[in-house]
């Protein structure tokens, strides 16, 4: 049997080498990257746009956001929102269909680890690419956004934790796709409540009380509100490691989910055509 | 009683019943189904038995739906049995152990493994990291599979600008740079041409002999299985109806053979026969002409496979 290296040496070469290809891959398409970069910062410049005016007309606040405040805010949402982006039930069918999951189970690692690491490397090139976007809208809107160090580094891994606790919400979504071909529906409507009490669609302090209660006590809020906040809000250090802790907690909660329903679902693969 | 020891592949009563569900077509059967939905259970292998020594080649032979697909993805940990007993290296694979997904592979004609828009040489280094290889074995290896299926230039072109022919080879390449003790090739030729087919059959028969792998073989190519395998194991609607040597499989099946004589005056006879009687024909051929050249000889290896999935 051949001989092999170090558990943990592995993971980290095989995360090194997954995120390596993965950027060759987009820098070989950079063209289509950029469009698809460009396409991504539609959605809240409609909303900083919407939001901007309403508060023109409101004597220059919605509930003490300024025009400047709604520019920060979703500034450093697109680059919530481009962290945010992992494998869909959508990719998941295609996936089953096309005998990548057989592929897959085949190999002596866990597959979560290749959309972790594949997404991973995926993002340093779109981040790389959003930044002369930020820019440029920073001409434009202004943004009110005057992060100390310690909020930065915070954001940088937050910003990480809100990552893996999409993927595992997404992957338990998206197992429901061995057990039925039409796990996109149950997808639709994670994506509806994910942008009422995410922060994704406006920020949460407009919503209403009992909705803010809501968003608490689910896992949405850490993966939006809360890196945006970090950075354009005013917490203090205890909030800041408290939010921390809180996507340490989804992201654990995801973890043991993912585990028990793959364990499961596996059991239940037919693997069907290829 | 003695007891036999497992082989390296051990297939004890194994079964796979896929649960489907099933309408007519129309609108009414489509509301009715709504209401209740009817299930039909297909059984896709029953019952099989067979072991598998260290270094064997086999072919494993059925029509479509036979279900030699579905053994192979029982064996190599991707479809669990409904019953029975199945292991492999002694482990059981529907575990899916990491050190059991180690030491095997399965290669499907039809899938791609490799990153699509990249060169194959990027997909072999993820490869290595997924299977903890160190850097120096796996150069090693990695060179010498794409030495003895001569890919040295494929490797640095992106994977999409290859031929159906030139990926499978990659893929093969691909797959064995753990270097797998077991083998599951799941029609490794198919839509491939003559010598591209013969090319990957060398290499099989070269993996085999190198490493002492053992190899379980589908193919619809009757010459995939007449150049590698020495036992065949025969299975149709999932159960097994032969298991032993190629040249068995005749004796066992067909009830002609056929007699092929050139005459003094340079005429070609060709005759089939029943089994019983090619001794008494020949002898009769031999006293009764001059014969410069006769053969006896079984139906082509497809014939009598023909045969026996019509039997």
């Amino acid at each position: 049997m051949p001989r092999q290296e170090p558990w943990l040496r592995s993971m980290v070469d095989f995360y090194a080498t997954m995120m390596r290809t993965q950027l060759l891959m987009q820098f070989q398409y950079r063209a289509a990257t950029y469009m698809y970069t460009l396409g991504m910062v539609a959605e809240p410049t409609i909303y900083l746009v919407v939001w901007s005016s309403i508060a023109r007309s409101h004597g220059g606040t919605v509930n003490g956001l300024t025009p400047q405040a709604f520019a920060a805010y979703y500034i450093v949402w697109t680059l919530v929102r481009t962290m945010n982006i992992v494998f869909t039930p959508y990719g998941w069918e295609e996936r089953i269909r096309e005998g990548q999951l057989s592929a897959g189970l085949l190999r002596p690692l866990h597959p979560i680890h290749f959309d972790l690491a594949m997404f991973a490397g995926q993002k340093l090139v779109w981040i790389l690419m959003y930044l002369p976007i930020a820019v440029g809208l920073s001409l434009v809107f202004h943004p009110a956004l005057h992060p100390g160090t310690v909020q930065i580094l915070v954001f940088l891994v937050a910003i990480w934790g809100a990552y893996l606790i999409r993927s595992m919400n997404l992957w338990i979504l998206g197992m429901v796709s061995i057990w039925t071909t039409r796990a996109s529906a149950i997808f639709q409507t994670y994506v509806l409540t994910e942008l009422l009490l995410s922060g994704r669609l406006v920020p949460l302090t407009l919503m209403p009380h009992w909705a803010q209660t809501l968003a608490a006590w689910l896992p949405f809020k850490w993966t939006f509100y809360f890196p945006i906040e970090v950075l354009v809000g005013h917490m203090s250090n205890l909030s800041l490691v408290g939010g921390l802790g809180m996507q340490l907690l989804w992201t654990a909660i995801g973890a043991s989910v993912v585990a028990g329903a793959w364990r499961l679902s596996v059991r239940h693969y037919s693997a069907v055509g290829n | 009683m003695l007891r036999r020891v497992p082989g390296v592949v051990h297939v004890s009563e194994l079964t796979k019943i896929f649960r489907v569900p099933e309408r007519e077509g129309g609108m009414n059967a489509a509301l009715r189904s709504l209401v209740k939905r009817q299930w039909r259970d297909v059984h896709a292998v029953e019952r099989i038995s067979f072991d598998i020594d260290a270094g064997e080649v086999v072919g494993f032979l059925g029509p479509n739906g036979a279900g030699k697909t579905t053994t192979l993805k029982m064996l190599s940990g991707l479809l669990y049995p409904t019953s029975g007993e199945g292991t492999v290296l002694g482990h059981v694979p529907s575990k899916r152990e990491r050190d059991y997904l180690r030491r095997m592979t399965l290669v499907m004609g039809n899938r791609n493994q490799l990153q699509w828009d990249l060169p194959a040489l990027d997909s072999f280094e993820l490869n290595r990291a997924i299977y903890r290889l160190p850097r120096e074995d796996f150069r090693k290896t990695r060179d010498e599979l794409i030495g003895l299926l001569d890919v040295g230039d494929l490797v640095r072109k992106p994977v999409r600008q290859l031929s159906l022919g030139e990926r499978m080879k990659v893929e093969i390449v691909g797959s064995l740079l753990h270097l797998p003790q077991v083998l599951f090739l799941d029609e490794p030729t198919i839509g491939l041409d003559v010598t591209m087919q013969r090319r990957l059959r060398v290499f099989i028969a070269e993996y085999n002999q190198r490493y002492g792998a053992t190899v379980l073989l589908t193919s619809h190519y009757m010459a995939d299985v007449e150049a590698l395998c020495k036992r065949v194991i025969v299975i149709h609607h999932g159960q097994i109806l032969f298991d032993g040597q190629l040249d068995a499989l005749a004796d066992r099946f067909t009830t002609t053979k056929t007699i092929k004589a050139v005459l003094a005056d340079g005429e070609q006879v060709t005759l089939t026969v029943p089994r019983a009687e090619t001794s008494k024909t020949t002898a009769q051929l031999l006293a009764e002409h001059e014969v410069h050249d006769l053969t006896v000889e079984d139906p082509p290896i497809e014939d009598v496979i023909e045969q026996v999935f019509a039997s």
